[in-house]
């Protein structure tokens, strides 16, 4: 087990560690706040020789993801990092990543999408590439942040999956905000995520050529897209092993999904991202107060763990999630995946959006979403409260 | 690689090798007729091979071999840029 | 050996585009890509833009590509070159691969993918220096899609975006000059060629792929069908378009601007014209202004590409 101790680092430069520890061959990359940390970092320990990777700076996010798709097929360890209009302009390729089955790693800055123009934290940027077929894990914190992007490469890499793994952290609340980190030692990491060996056929086999991203008819198209399904579904298990794996080494496990005090819970809380530890605190207070309540903490969002919502919330009398993105005119994203998942179950649904913009999600206010007396919008200015 | 019937039989993201793709026959995209070489008056200078568009000139290291019609589409380049006239168009056989 | 034979021998027997792909009667892009990839000597892996060679060529579960062949959309072809380059250079500090020398990545864009939506990847690519060599196949609108008006259309040409009709004579601007865009990215090597000047193209893509960097050709292209002329007289129109100095033939060699073909006898506009239904409204006597707006813009081109050759170089090649 790692005895590194732990350092003060933002969850920005913690991921920017990870990845010099993985030591990536190539990173195609453009700034855009506040992932841009991550680069800086990264950068700054690549310029002193501490990585060895290529780093392309590349003229838009788009070209980002373009170029880590042709370096990954082409045999190299792929990283790249962006935010909010960023992933919103690559979202193109992003899914087209997932379809070329490019196993590349990306850390994501979560942050609003544009407009207003905002920088601030919420979980939009994810949702925008909700279907794209790749894998979204979540990071509570700087901790959960550098231990999933540690993970990422090996779920990212394994032959049942060989998809694209988002590594997503709350924009400012984690990728600027300094806690203590501990890191494994270099070399453990380096065995931990081993050798890139693709399942695709590299382009630069010159000898054995193949020909990637085909066009298809109808005739084909479905069926390439049930495969994809089908990895997303491979890759729940992956996480699984991979996040036993890393416990092993770390002592600390980063499952799909962390219940936080079930036990006996009648009304069950459902959230992503930092906020989850706002909610942890405040549990702690109601269960002092003698409520019977507690947190699903969704890690894994793609691919859901329906699963284990239905066996750790499903028995619950009322499940509350909490939604940092909204669909408006329709259910919000993580509510729907919830109730999808609960359809045959008892339990009541409620749903709250919250925290567009960055806008803080109080203790007070969780208290208020556990009495059921919080609007369905919490926190913004001139919402009625329910009755 | 025969006709597919199942998506978990699928080569990944559909990358394709030469070797087990498709290689569909194009010959019958000829409506006007197809080249016919009168090789006596033929010199080897291989322009016919290099403006065709369907690699239908077949070679012979660098000799003139024939054509392959099962990918000529009849554009009749080969016949416009061959500077002895030892190609023409004909009618398909039987036309 | 004579060059026709040296790309003929390079092959061992097997062509990079094979047949059976569905591409048009008599399209002219297959020639650009045989003269390309038999002039490089290195094993080469293309990157292709969406367009019609990429479409045409691999529809599941065929392909035509006996090469490492790669699409993943439209505007990015550069960009995904740049990341495979970044990979080889990667690999081989890692020793996974022998020499940066070992593979040649070229891609293959139309003028939609090189001109326009593909502008601001080549662009990225260009200033970044990669080692690659970017060729345009520029049959001057997007056909794959049924004839639409690009960057590249020419000045009153018929399209389906810029039909000719009562009110209007094709289209009204004249098109982007691409290769003096990629000359301003200061690459080592950038050439304008045409498809059926074959000795003068792969002389071209020699250099290109001898460059330590990036490199650009514009390859005029024929489309039959686009531009309506019957597909064996390809070799002509394509010729007009050369002799009349609307398309002129030149390289630029770390800056330096060379004449790599000029015409004995020039011809006047109306032969490049006349050839092609695109062009055919041209030829009515009510439109003889455009024809002499046409003229006016060959010409003072002209001018000041032999300005910048150096008035009295005439770049003759080695």
């Amino acid at each position: 087990m790692s005895t590194v101790e732990s350092r003060l680092l933002t969850g920005g430069e913690a991921v920017a560690h990870a990845l010099c520890q993985i030591q990536p061959d190539v990173v195609p990359v453009y700034p855009i706040t506040p992932q841009t940390p991550i680069i800086q970092t990264f950068s700054s320990l690549v310029a002193d020789g501490a990585a060895h990777t290529e780093i392309v700076n590349v003229e838009s996010e788009h070209s980002a993801m373009s170029a880590a798709i042709g370096a990954a097929l082409a045999g190299a360890r792929t990283a790249t990092a962006t935010s909010s209009q960023g992933l919103a302009l690559m979202a193109e390729v992003v899914y087209i990543a997932a379809s070329m089955r490019a196993p590349l790693t990306m850390a994501v800055g979560n942050r609003a999408l544009s407009g207003p123009i905002n920088i601030h934290c919420d979980h939009s940027d994810s949702m925008l590439v909700r279907d794209s077929g790749v894998v979204q894990l979540f990071a509570e914190n700087a901790q959960e942040a550098y231990d999933l992007m540690v993970m990422a490469p090996r779920i990212a890499e394994h032959p049942a999956v060989s998809l694209p793994v988002l590594v997503c952290q709350d924009g400012f609340t984690i990728t600027h905000a300094a806690e203590p980190v501990c890191m494994l030692e270099d070399a453990e990491v380096r065995a931990f995520v081993g050798e890139y060996r693709p399942a695709l056929r590299s382009l630069l086999a010159t000898e054995s050529p193949a020909s990637h991203g085909p066009f298809a008819m109808p005739d084909y198209y479905f069926e390439f897209r049930r495969a994809q399904a089908a990895a997303l579904e491979a890759a729940a298990e992956v996480i699984a092993g991979v996040a036993d794996d890393f416990a092993s080494l770390a002592g600390r496990a980063n499952h799909g999904v962390e219940p936080y005090r079930l036990d006996g819970a009648e009304t069950v809380l459902i959230a992503l991202g930092s906020t989850a530890g706002t909610v942890k605190d405040v549990i702690d207070e109601l269960r002092e107060d003698g409520e019977r309540t507690g947190l699903l903490k969704i890690r894994s969002f793609r691919p859901f763990p329906a699963q284990a919502v239905r066996e750790l919330a499903g028995g619950a009398r009322h499940v509350v999630v909490l939604d940092r993105a909204d669909s408006p005119g329709g259910a919000p994203p993580l509510a729907a995946d919830v109730a999808f998942a609960l359809a045959d179950c008892d339990a009541t649904l409620r749903s709250h959006v919250y925290g567009l913009g960055g806008r803080d999600l109080h203790p007070e206010a969780i208290r208020q979403i556990f009495h059921g007396v919080a609007p369905r919008y919490v926190g913004v200015r001139g919402e009625p409260c329910p009755v | 690689m025969p006709q597919l019937t199942e998506w978990s039989e699928l080569p990944l993201a559909g990358a394709m090798a030469p070797g087990d793709a498709v290689q569909p026959v194009t010959g019958g995209w000829r409506t006007a007729g197809r080249p016919v070489t009168h090789l006596s008056s033929c010199v080897n200078c291989l322009l016919c091979w290099l403006y065709c568009p369907d690699s239908a000139i077949v070679l012979d290291g660098t000799t003139f071999a024939g054509i392959d019609y099962d990918f000529c589409k009849g554009c009749a380049l080969c016949v416009e840029v061959c500077p002895v006239e030892a190609l023409s168009m004909e009618p398909e056989d039987g036309a | 050996m004579s060059r026709l034979k040296t790309l003929v021998e390079k092959r061992h027997g097997v062509d990079p585009l094979r047949g059976g792909h569905a591409l048009c009667q008599g399209c002219g892009i297959p020639m650009v890509v045989r003269v390309v990839l038999g002039t490089i000597t290195r094993p080469t892996v293309v990157v292709n833009a969406t367009g019609c060679l990429e479409v045409a060529t691999t529809r599941f579960p065929t392909t035509a590509w006996n090469v490492p062949w790669v699409h993943v959309a439209f505007e990015n072809a550069a960009a995904v070159a740049s990341g495979i380059e970044a990979a080889q250079r990667a690999l081989v500090r890692r020793e996974s691969l022998p020499s940066v020398d070992d593979v040649a990545i070229v891609v293959f864009a139309g003028d939609g993918g090189t001109y326009d939506i593909g502008m601001q990847a080549l662009s990225g690519a260009l200033e970044r220096g990669h080692r690659f060599l970017f060729v345009c196949y520029d049959n001057e609108a997007y056909m794959n899609t049924g004839v639409q008006r690009s960057g590249a259309t020419p000045f009153a040409a018929d399209t389906t975006t810029s039909p000719v009709g009562l009110e209007s004579f094709g289209k009204a601007q004249k098109r982007k000059d691409m290769t003096a865009i990629a000359v301003a990215h200061h690459v080592p090597y950038v050439a304008q060629a045409a498809s059926t000047y074959w000795h003068d193209l792969s002389l071209k893509v020699e250099r290109a792929a001898a460059a330590d960097g990036a490199a650009f050709v514009n390859v005029l292209t024929d489309c039959p069908l686009g531009w309506g002329h019957e597909p064996h007289l390809a070799p002509h129109v394509i010729a007009a378009a050369v002799e009349t100095r609307f398309w002129p033939l030149y390289d630029v060699v770390d800056g330096r601007y060379r004449l790599t073909y000029e015409p004995l006898h020039p011809l006047p506009v109306e032969r490049w014209l006349e050839g092609q239904k695109r062009f055919a409204h041209l030829l009515r006597p009510e439109n003889a202004r455009l024809v002499e707006v046409i003229q006016q813009n060959v010409d003072r081109d002209w001018a000041e590409l032999r300005r910048r050759c150096g008035d009295d170089e005439k770049g003759a090649l080695s």
